[in-house]
């Protein structure tokens, strides 16, 4: 492998990584913070993707915006839907146990499904990325690099920095840390933590469908993305240890790396190498490399 | 005089979390047919002592010795196969499953055989017996066939009790055995406690003060992770140290 | 003990139904109940890991596809394979990669366990969609199904039927025999109250594997008669979404009884029949998992014992009491984010 592909795929793996973390600490955040594991994660990234091919049209035409205002109306309609499912179906499964948890989401992933079904129908379709962000620059002069993936990139890290900043230095961001700790605590201070969980729900999903949205034009959109999705947020979750933002980042970006490199160099077996990187840590450390945190 | 038998001994045990030390060079002796008490305010890390010689609990420095063998690095299983029974101070008995399968199954833990897959389990004479036995020890012989889950707060405390017995350890550890109950209730536990004394070595940790000084051989002060006392009754309630770290805020 | 008495009977009963079955029944219904009663063994395998030793697995359909897939890959190309040494062969294979699955799993607790047997059968799926070994999303056909002796050929249904039901019926006893032995006293303790057992004196890991591995090969044999009937492989058989319908089966029929095994499989697949049925959803029918998935979510909510917890239910039981499946029982609840 030359430097120029070898920098190329680092590149990739560095993208792959990071949109990994972002719909990955989603998933981790809920558990962590609320006690849910939601199957059903996924299908909230295949809503993104699949909002990607469909809103596009609908907002040319009836707002007349391009690619961002697309974004933008996804975004909201995402903190919507969020909200409503939080009210309306998670809050019932706080108490329950993980058991429970695990069949009632996956029956809701069953459910979103079909209504994708319905809804947009069942075939695999590619999404343009918008004019202005496609096409390749050149970096330094050892190679060009597509101009969008480096805008996944881009903004995966902005997300990140703002969860960062969100989790560190708010007050809201306090809250819910300490809501993660010690909830009768949180709540005998007067805070409203059905909210707080409503709030914390909300985000999770947006930013997943954002994940959706965002990558569309590279992983194409097609029934079952959910799914797999899904597991290897399990498997960056495993790794990164449960809880942990910083654990979810490292095993992303470690994910990233193995699966890009694993893609070009052993393309047979590149199915397998993430698992079989999530063996080798487990045996390990069998808690994930940082526990919450 | 005999010199009495020492079946458990930690010595100059420690446990650290990071920069917070929970337990401070503590040692300890139990001696067979005497009640070693533990008493100290909350946090003064009782219950990592118990846990570090129980085997649930790593500690950072020092060893524990069970009848004679230095047992640091066992499991907690193993120790308790080799005669160290536990109880909780939350009961940990199995709710669903009637009296004397609480009891049987522990006194399985004795006599396991897994690979008899086609052999029932309450053929097993010895496991039954051993669990009859605790049963009746504990006082329960008349509720064998009661589910768990609905007994009393006392008796499921006497079934906790029971199913260390079940087992036939030399050493009992006893994590607040009198947590929540009534005056007859305490009675009749105090009552079992002294009647096992005899035959074991028991460590006792404990809130109820007159219980403790009513039962106890020796006793040994906690607070803050360090032993600030360790004698007879008599001598720990006239201990000045005792007195102004620990009894005056009790 | 009385309490065992209409049990006992409910099984018998059962049994014998499915053993005249046949006999009412057209070709349609016998291919039916025989690939309903493959669902039940692979049911019940999971039953002892989830219902009875209370290791929520999520990846079940690996052993279950390895099972299938050793069938048709050790089979010669040129005659019937022997069912003696097939079957047991396939057993063995299933059990082998539980036994790697649960060494590393079992280090893990609570919900890193349903994620990583998760992520261990997406990894088996991966080997055979990839990889030339299995064959790749075409899937491999199974040349001649395989014969035990003269008087065994699997080729006729009928006798494939009765052969399946001799396996269920097997593997039935074989587990309620378990069920009562030492080792599923164990189990049970383990489900509740882990920490006790350990205190007690039981070294756990090792009778968790155990499990494990014994679960996996009885997922191995429903994958064995799977493939025998079916005579063809592919990797969807490893799909996770098998993983996810068997764990719906077991919690349908009821968790911590042999039997709800078997109801839930036929209520599973009863389910899929209704709402696939054009005749009553119309066009709709394509769209049956809608149906399915809301009827998951109802009856997970709205019946914790499952069907076999319908008479107690009823009757008003209080959860936790004897009969109570582990949905139900007062295991230890997770107070929000546990660590096992």
């Amino acid at each position: 492998m030359d430097l120029t592909t070898f920098l190329i795929q680092c590149l990739n793996a560095l993208q792959y990584g990071l949109l990994l973390f972002l719909v990955a600490s989603g998933l981790t955040l809920i558990f962590g913070i609320m006690g849910v594991i939601n199957l059903a994660h996924g299908s909230f990234y295949m809503i993104g993707a699949y909002m990607a091919f469909a809103l596009a049209p609908l907002v040319a035409a009836t707002v007349g915006g391009g690619f961002f205002t697309t974004l933008l109306v996804g975004l909201v309609l995402a903190v919507a839907l969020g909200y409503l499912l939080e009210w309306a179906f998670y809050s019932f499964l706080y108490t329950r146990e993980h058991l429970q948890q695990v069949l009632m989401t996956y029956g809701l992933i069953l459910v979103f499904e079909e209504l994708r079904s319905l809804l947009v129908g069942d075939d695999v379709h590619g999404v343009q990325a918008p004019d202005f962000l496609s096409g390749s620059i050149p970096l330094g002069d050892l190679m060009v690099y597509p101009v969008y993936r480096l805008f996944i990139s881009g903004v995966c890290l902005l997300l990140a920095l703002g969860m960062y900043f969100v989790f560190a230095k708010t007050r809201l961001g306090m809250m819910i840390r300490a809501g993660s700790t010690n909830r009768e605590m949180v709540q005998s201070l007067g805070i409203d933590i059905k909210f707080l969980y409503r709030v914390v729900f909300a985000a999770g999903v947006a930013i997943a469908v954002l994940a959706g949205m965002v990558a569309a034009p590279v992983s194409s959109v097609y029934p079952g993305m959910g799914g797999l999705v899904l597991i290897i947020c399990f498997v960056v979750v495993v790794i990164g240890g449960i809880g942990s933002i910083r654990g979810a980042l490292l095993a992303s970006l470690l994910i990233g790396v193995v699966d890009t490199f694993g893609k070009v160099l052993v393309p047979q077996v590149a199915g397998v190498l993430v698992y079989v990187l999530m063996a080798v840590i487990l045996l390990w450390k069998p808690d994930g490399l940082f526990k919450a945190g | 005089m005999n010199s009495p038998e020492i079946l458990l001994r930690g010595m100059g045990i420690s446990r650290r979390w990071g920069g917070l030390t929970a337990l401070d060079n503590v040692s300890i002796d139990v001696a067979r047919g005497s009640v070693h008490a533990v008493i100290g305010t909350n946090g003064a890390g009782k219950s990592t002592l118990v846990n570090i010689l129980s085997g649930e609990l790593e500690a950072s420095a020092g060893a524990v010795h069970l009848l004679g063998q230095d047992v640091s690095r066992w499991s907690q299983p193993r120790r308790a196969r080799a005669g160290l029974g536990r109880s909780y101070q939350r009961n940990t008995i199995y709710p669903s499953f009637s009296v004397l399968e609480n009891c049987r199954l522990a006194a399985q833990a004795m006599h396991q055989r897994p690979w008899a897959w086609w052999q029932s389990a309450s053929a097993c004479v010895k496991t039954m017996q051993a669990a009859q036995d605790a049963a009746a020890q504990a006082g329960l012989q008349d509720l064998l066939a009661r589910e768990a889950g609905l007994l009393s707060h006392g008796q499921k405390r006497q079934l906790e009790i029971a199913m260390c017995l079940a087992t036939r350890p030399s050493v009992l550890l006893l994590d607040e055995p009198l947590a929540g109950m009534g005056a007859e209730e305490t009675e009749r536990m105090l009552e079992l406690l002294t009647a096992l004394k005899a035959s074991h070595a028991m460590l006792l940790i404990e809130h109820d003060m007159d219980a403790v000084f009513r039962v106890a051989d020796v006793i040994t002060v906690l607070v803050n992770g360090q032993r600030i006392a360790c004698g007879s009754p008599e001598a720990v309630r006239n201990s000045p140290e005792v007195r102004v770290a620990y009894l005056g805020e009790h | 003990m009385r309490a065992q008495l209409p049990k006992f009977l409910f099984v018998l009963a059962s049994f014998a139904a499915l053993a005249v079955f046949p006999h009412v029944a057209g070709k349609f219904g016998v291919d039916l109940a025989t690939k309903i009663m493959i669902f039940a063994v692979l049911a019940l395998s999971l039953e002892l890991l989830v219902g009875t030793t209370g290791l929520v697995c999520f990846g079940q359909a690996a052993f279950f596809g390895i099972g299938a897939y050793a069938t048709v890959l050790f089979s010669p190309s040129d005659g019937p394979g022997a069912v003696a040494t097939l079957l047991p062969l396939c057993v063995l294979l299933a059990a082998a990669y539980a036994l790697v699955v649960g060494a590393l799993s079992l280090r893990t607790k609570g919900v890193y366990f349903i994620m990583v047997t998760l992520a261990f059968a997406q990894m088996a799926y991966y080997v055979v969609h990839d990889t030339p070994l299995g064959g790749g999303t075409d899937g491999i056909y199974l040349m001649m199904k395989p014969v035990l002796g003269d008087w065994l050929d699997l080729e006729k249904p009928l006798v494939m039927y009765r052969f399946t039901l001799a396996c269920l019926l097997a593997t039935f006893v074989f587990l309620a025999l378990l069920g009562r032995s030492k080792f599923g006293h164990a189990l049970a303790g383990i489900r509740v109250n882990e920490q006790r057992m350990r205190a007690t004196g039981f070294s756990t890991y090792p009778y968790k594997l155990a499990a494990f591995v014994v679960s996996g090969g009885i997922a191995g044999l429903a994958g064995f008669l799977f493939a025998v009937k079916d005579g063809f492989v592919n990797p969807e058989m490893m799909s996770w979404h098998i993983s996810g319908e068997v764990l719906i089966i077991i919690i349908l029929g009821g968790l911590g009884h042999l039997r709800g095994a078997l109801i839930g499989a036929f209520a599973f697949a009863l389910l899929q029949e209704f709402f696939r049925s054009e005749a009553i959803f119309g066009e709709f029918a394509k769209h049956w998992h809608l149906g399915l998935g809301l009827t998951i979510i109802a009856s997970v909510a709205l019946l914790p014992r499952g069907l076999v917890g319908i008479p107690g239910q009823l009757r008003g039981r209080k959860p936790g009491s004897h009969s109570g499946g582990a949905l139900a029982q007062a295991a230890p609840t997770k107070a929000g984010h546990e660590q096992s």
